[in-house]
């Protein structure tokens, strides 16, 4: 190990705390999906990596047919934001009914099998549909000219990424404790029957749940997307399971929890690779999974199986 | 029923003997590797090859003044049938063999050719082993083997730019692992410069962004990374963003067009080995219209190979004036062959002299091949 200075060692200890953080808040951003939908109704919806892939793949379309009409900046950015949201709900919005609705009374394996296989279907579909290469995804958010000094440490993206996490993570927050929806999805998580009998109509509940999570899911993968700067068929699969793990580290069904959960894996991993090796990069973020649940079955934040969301 | 069995199986018996006569005095060139099988798009390309060729010579009149007939037997590119393959194209009577496919068949069956003292050239068994452990003397190939993409990176690195700190990464794939371990091995030796960093990262992770800060803490003058272009394309953009002029040397994997299209502009500069370009070679380009005309489509994987392999084979047999063991491993040795890979022989281990990688750079959105 070659001698560096003291301000050196501390510099790289922050650039490897930022780098981790980034990384964290992206598998929060996803996981925060993964963790609505199992509140609600407790099905792991494996799914719900592929539609964070339409979305950047809407995305994609979106920004490259804006750019061949000559419209550049952020109007780009907000647009197919805005449409990746749009569709990426809708088929959040038909996926629950196809493929999750029908076999709601089913045992509890029917729907996650289900769910698989509508992953597969997906992944397939655009790689048809699409193709099978990586495309290059525009950088549709700038680097910002105030941000230049910091750069090597933290780029635009990367922050845009941060804060997004922080403003949805409060805002699901707020919308579950404090608004009449959220009231209800609470009462439909905690008991359906119950929740009928007071008059509130479960099946929007759900349908409004996986319009929520889908959406997230989209804006995680234009954000994303733009960050890394090239997509396949493939990368819901890969960004999905990471997520998963996030929120089963933090407590699944727990809005905070997919949070922390998500943070925790990302500073390991990067910790992990900062002082020891890539080489076992997983192998740490999984072994502090094991670690976690073995202490606490439900996950840092999950509380009894009767409250979530 | 049972009547027309036997007369089609008498048809068959005396047939198979006025074959077995016609062929007395023939050329036997035994062709093996994958022609069934999941890997068969390997193989079979080179049985195309192999007719081409000898179809091309039998109609100038043959080698020696004798046809050459094509004998064909798959391995399936298992190393537990190749055996057998070798088994039945000697028991035929085959003089040289062009094959196998797969590294690991073509070792397998390569004992037995030895035995019986039967030439054998591969067309793409890559394994530096088959050559460099000098246990197959009857072996030679017209494919680089795999640890020369990494001396050729290395040389590069080394005497070209004159790099002294090198950072090492791969994706822990067989292929981008085995070349770095490669790059490693032949830095070390050098004593020129120094491996600062040497580590695998996982394909297909969302960022690598710890990795890229910590080449930069070893002050590593340069990255040689072993793998494919998505994970190329994300670290050389990773530290183009950090803005870190590190030079960035890789593999085949990465000299792919989709690199390019997906870096963009962070593309610019990198280094990366291919093959040597024979697209302009006229007799490429004429293999490849007579593939078509032939067979109504563009050549599989490793025809020019084959097709160079086979050339060569029947070339020795030519020169050497007979099919003796000895005299076609001298001449295989020593005289010069034109192929669609170039003007070739082979080296005193079997590796054919020419058939190489060269350095390619991103030059305005294109690999360019740098010349020495």
């Amino acid at each position: 190990m070659m001698t560096e200075s003291f301000t050196e060692t501390v510099l790289y200890f922050i650039e490897l705390l930022l780098g981790g953080l980034t990384r964290g808040s992206i598998y929060a951003l996803i996981a925060l999906g993964y963790t609505m939908v199992y509140g609600i109704i407790e099905l792991i919806n494996f799914a719900h990596g592929e539609i964070y892939m339409l979305g950047a793949f809407t995305a994609l379309i979106v920004s490259g047919i804006m750019t061949l009409y000559g419209y550049a900046g952020m109007s780009v950015f907000f647009t197919a934001m805005l449409i990746a949201v749009l569709y990426a709900s809708a088929y959040g919005f038909t996926l629950e009914k196809i493929a999750y609705k029908p076999l709601r009374n089913a045992p509890r394996l029917s729907p996650l099998i289900s769910a698989i296989g509508m992953s597969i279907f997906l992944q397939n579909y655009v790689m048809l549909a699409q193709t099978s290469d990586f495309m290059p995804f525009p950088s549709l958010i700038p680097d910002f000219e105030c941000l230049a000094w910091i750069d090597y440490m933290i780029g635009g993206p990367e922050l845009v990424i941060l804060i997004t996490t922080v403003i949805v993570m409060i805002g699901l927050t707020v919308l579950i404790k404090y608004t009449r929806i959220g009231k209800a999805m609470r009462a439909t998580a905690q008991d359906k029957k119950m929740a009928m009998l007071v008059g509130i109509d479960i099946n929007r509940m759900i349908s409004i749940t996986f319009v929520i999570g889908s959406a997230l899911a989209a804006i995680a993968g234009v954000l994303i997307a733009s960050h890394i700067g090239q997509i396949n068929f493939y990368i819901g699969f890969i960004a999905g399971i990471k997520a998963f793990t996030a929120a089963v580290l933090g407590g699944i069904g727990s809005v905070p929890g997919a949070v922390l959960g998500g943070l925790i894996l990302g500073l390991t991993e990067s910790f992990a690779t900062g002082y020891v090796s890539s080489d076992y990069e997983d192998v740490f973020a999984f072994a502090l999974l094991v670690l976690i649940l073995i202490v606490r079955p439900s996950g840092l934040i999950g509380r009894n199986e009767m409250q979530k969301v | 029923m049972m009547k027309n069995i036997a007369k089609l199986l008498t048809v068959f018996f005396i047939l198979f003997f006025v074959g077995s006569y016609a062929l007395a005095d023939t050329i036997k060139l035994g062709v093996a590797g994958a022609h069934s099988g999941d890997l068969a798009s390997y193989g079979l390309p080179s049985v195309k090859a192999a007719e081409l060729v000898v179809e091309g010579i039998n109609a100038k009149g043959g080698v020696l003044g004798k046809k050459v007939v094509i004998w064909a037997e798959d391995d399936s590119c298992k190393p537990e049938l190749a055996t057998n393959t070798a088994t039945r194209l000697v028991s035929k009577g085959v003089h040289v063999v062009m094959g196998h496919i797969c590294s690991g068949a073509t070792k397998a069956a390569l004992g037995i050719y030895k035995d019986m003292n039967i030439i054998t050239i591969s067309p793409s068994a890559t394994t530096p082993d088959l050559t460099q452990s000098g246990n197959y003397p009857n072996f030679f190939r017209t494919i680089a083997s795999d640890d020369n993409q990494a001396r050729v990176q290395v040389n590069f690195a080394l005497n070209r730019l004159n790099l002294k700190k090198i950072a090492v990464i791969h994706d822990k794939g067989d292929y981008g692992k085995g070349l770095a371990e490669f790059a490693r091995k032949f830095i070390d030796q050098s004593g020129k410069a120094k491996v600062v960093l040497y580590e695998g990262i996982t394909p297909g992770a969302v960022d690598y962004s710890a990795v890229i800060r910590k080449i930069k803490r070893k002050k590593a003058d340069a990255v040689i990374f072993g793998g494919y272009h998505p994970e190329a394309s994300k670290l050389v953009s990773g530290m183009r963003k950090k803005r870190m002029k590190t030079i960035f040397i890789s593999d085949d994997g990465v000299k792919d067009d989709t690199f390019i299209k997906v870096a963009k502009k962070y593309a610019e500069g990198v280094y990366a080995t291919g093959p040597v370009d024979v697209s302009k070679n006229s007799m490429t380009i004429q293999a490849i219209k007579d593939h078509q005309k032939k067979y109504g489509k563009d050549p599989g994987a490793f025809f020019l190979n084959a097709y160079s392999a086979t050339l060569a084979l029947l070339n020795a047999i030519e020169k050497a004036g007979s099919t003796n063991y000895n005299a076609i491993k001298q001449a295989l040795h020593n005289k010069y062959v034109k192929t669609p890979l170039g003007n070739i022989r082979f080296d005193k281990r079997g590796d054919a002299v020419g058939v190489d990688f060269s350095m390619y750079q991103v030059k305005n959105g294109q690999y360019v091949e740098l010349k020495e």
